[in-house]
């Protein structure tokens, strides 16, 4: 076994998490949606389930990195779930492909109230440098609601998790302070 | 191969030897076989709609021979474009020439598989998004797509997608298992599809070459950098040498931090969390040092037509090196435990088995292929520049499993960590970019790159005003993907998702 190999690389790398950004309230499209009792069952542990609705993989990449050490997403009560059945916000990226549009509908419909959907990349939140055609129907709003929209091509991963805590987060927008968030 | 033909060497500066000609449809079948003689591959096949420039359409097939990229262009009539099957010759052929059917209406006469590809319900059957008379798409409403069906006693389908379990990208599989053991696996793939190659028209090159990059978006350098080889080529215009050593310099890093982010997600995979922290610690280390140092995590738009748009400052090639140093050490040290560890082990090994003579027959290429013996690496056998002065060393395996395609990645990890270390050593002074000249006339070109998933082809034609006419994007997994249906016979559908990680294939990158 390779026990020893294991604990010694342990030992040496020590804690690489990082705390979390503050939630970011200027990514919400529509505070008003985030209701306060709901918020109040939720508390911050939210379930969170990734459609890639068609985009190029980027967007994934930085998704994954939020799993990695540094970002410590459980720490914060984030948490991956396999079926939209489990989740509370659905993130999804990618323009919306013609051939995903069922697909994702079906998603949304199957994901149960009270739900978030985020909406990750400029491919999500406006179509980005594939637009609307024969074969995209552009960003995600033109499918489903959004609640809140993380642009950047691909969004870092401290943004990405800025825009989930934003969507169950009581603070009003108004209260905007994004500093910390990457 | 045949003697007889007319080969012209494009123009390649900056790229690896290729070579074009003109093919007749009745010589496609001979020369194919002679090319699969010749112990060659076919690398891509595409067409183009070319009736507004006074001609029909043409059929383009790129091989892989002894002599660098052979590009053979085979004009088909503008109202009955056929041209015959080569499937029979090159499986991989196959998904290619049922997707040029889809996009573009030219036929496979004699094709054994002619289902559709990547038309699911997005347009109509008769519809080909690809002619220059294509305006809007008209849906149709059932999209039925047949299987093939495994019958028997206690034979039953599993059917998987298209939106999966994990955070990964979206496609159709459908398992044919008695028990839990794989007897079939059929893929059905194009959810992606977004219009891509549509999208690139009347673009001008600098927009061309972002879009390239967003193709797939983990091998951004390789398109980007096969786009603008396609570019320059096309108007005979290189660029500088110190953008053609960056241009590596990017390369080497994306190759480093995708195998660095698989081999964490191969020890996830078999249930050792600490592999995957590992090397997504040293993975988000690159990034961060790759936004410092170049402003983007992934290098998305340093590379443009006619050069770079990032330099290395003096500060941040120490750096690196440094960087290198250190992690050169950290992997080995992650790499004695994957070999040490006994559950590991036995998960990688013989699992997901491509065995070399299937990898010849079906074309199996880039990191997966070398890991069945298939020892092409254009860097190699074709070197361009900065590649001709640094000498790689190619990582061959033969056992073609899970493990062997660890072991080639983390042999490559080293060998990107070692190329990185000379290129900054070597760094030739000078300009980062040239600008392009107008073309005047319809011109093209083809580019050539050896990606961290293998070879990445952009074919770009430009019309007289400089703005693109016709782009095709080739990702090597497209002949990728069929082997990975393949390589689960008989394993057990838990190994499925391993089986996958170790290939990685793309899904945006073939959806197109
Ligand atoms: S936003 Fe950028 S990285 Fe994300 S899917 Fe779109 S092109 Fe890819």
């Amino acid at each position: 076994m390779a026990s020893h190999l294991i604990l010694a690389k342990l030992l040496r790398t020590g804690i690489v998490s990082e705390p979390a950004p503050p939630a970011d309230p200027g990514l919400l499209t529509d505070p008003a949606r985030l209701n306060e009792a709901i918020l109040r069952v939720f508390g911050r542990a939210v379930v969170v389930r990734h459609i890639d609705a068609g985009s190029c993989n980027g967007c994934e990449l930085e998704i994954h990195a939020l799993n990695g050490p540094h970002y410590n997403i459980e720490g914060v009560g984030v948490k991956f779930a396999a079926s939209p059945r489990h989740a509370d916000v659905l993130l999804v990226t990618g323009p919306v492909s013609a051939h995903l549009e069922t697909a994702l509908r079906r998603t949304h419909e199957a994901t149960p109230d009270p739900k978030w959907v985020v909406a990750v990349g400029d491919c999500a939140a406006s179509g980005g440098i594939f637009g609307e055609s024969y074969a995209s129907r552009g960003r995600v709003e033109n499918v489903i609601p959004v609640d809140v929209v993380v642009p950047g091509c691909p969004p870092e991963p401290g943004r990405i998790l800025a825009g989930i805590l934003a969507a169950v987060s009581a603070t009003p927008r108004n209260h905007s302070s994004p500093q910390g968030v990457r | 191969m045949p003697r007889h033909i007319d080969l012209i060497s494009l123009p390649q500066h900056g790229g690896g030897p290729i070579w074009q000609f003109s093919l007749g449809r009745e010589r496609l079948t001979a020369f194919a076989r002679g090319i699969q003689e010749e112990g060659g591959q076919l690398l891509a096949l595409w067409g183009s709609d070319d009736r507004h420039l006074g001609s029909g359409f043409t059929l383009h097939t790129a091989y892989l021979s002894s002599l660098g990229l052979i590009w053979a262009k085979t004009r088909l009539d503008g109202e009955k474009p056929l041209y015959p099957d080569i499937a029979h010759i090159f499986p991989q052929a196959d998904r290619m020439q049922r997707a040029t059917f889809d996009l573009l209406g030219l036929v496979a006469d004699g094709a054994q598989d002619t289902r559709k590809w990547l038309r699911h319900a997005a347009w109509g059957e008769g519809e080909f998004p690809l002619r220059k008379d294509f305006t809007t798409a008209h849906p149709e409403a059932i999209d039925a797509y047949p299987f093939i069906r495994v019958e028997g006693q206690g034979v039953h389908e599993i059917p998987v997608g298209p939106i999966h379990a994990g955070v990964i990208e979206p496609g159709h599989f459908r398992f044919s298992v008695i028990g839990d053991r794989v007897l079939r696996l059929e893929e059905r793939l194009g959810y992606t599809h977004k219009g891509v190659e549509k999208r690139f028209e009347g673009m001008d090159p600098a927009a061309g070459a972002r879009l390239a990059g967003r193709v797939s978006g983990d091998s951004h350098s390789a398109f980007t950098w096969a786009f603008c080889l396609a570019v320059e080529s096309a108007l005979q215009t290189p660029a500088p040498p110190r953008a053609q050593w960056l241009r590596a310099l990017f390369l080497e890093i994306e190759r480093l931090v995708n195998h660095l982010g698989d081999l964490g997600y191969l020890g996830n995979d078999v249930a050792l969390g600490f592999g995957f922290n590992q090397f997504w610690r040293v993975k988000e280390i690159w990034l961060r040092a790759c936004k410092e140092w170049f402003s983007h995590r992934y290098l998305f738009d340093c590379i443009v037509p006619g050069g770079v748009a990032r330099d290395l400052a003096p500060a941040a090639a120490k750096e690196l090196v440094r960087l290198g140093a250190e992690t050169r050490h950290e992997v080995t040290e992650l790499m004695e435990v994957y070999e040490e560890h006994a559950g590991v082990q036995d998960r990688f090994t013989g699992t997901g088995t491509v065995a070399p003579a299937l990898a010849a027959r079906m074309g199996l290429t880039g990191l997966a292929g070398r890991a069945s013996s298939q020892a092409w690496d254009a860097r190699v056998q074709f070197p361009h520049p900065p590649y001709d002065q640094l000498e790689v060393q190619m990582v061959v395996e033969r056992a073609g499993d899970v493990a062997a395609r660890v072991r080639v990645r983390a042999g490559e990890v080293l060998e990107s960590l070692r190329l990185l270390e000379a290129i900054v050593e070597n760094l030739p002074e000078g300009p980062l970019a040239q600008p392009l000249p107008q073309p005047g006339s319809v011109c093209e070109g083809l580019g050539w790159i050896e990606g961290w998933r293998g070879p990445v082809i952009v074919y770009a034609r430009l019309a007289e005003d400089g703005r693109l006419d016709r782009v095709h994007p080739h990702d090597p997994s497209w002949q990728n993907w069929p082997l990975l249906e393949l390589s689960i016979l008989g394993n057990i559908v838990p190994d499925f998702p391993l089986i996958n990680k170790s290939f990685n294939l793309s899904y945006s990158g073939a959806d197109l």
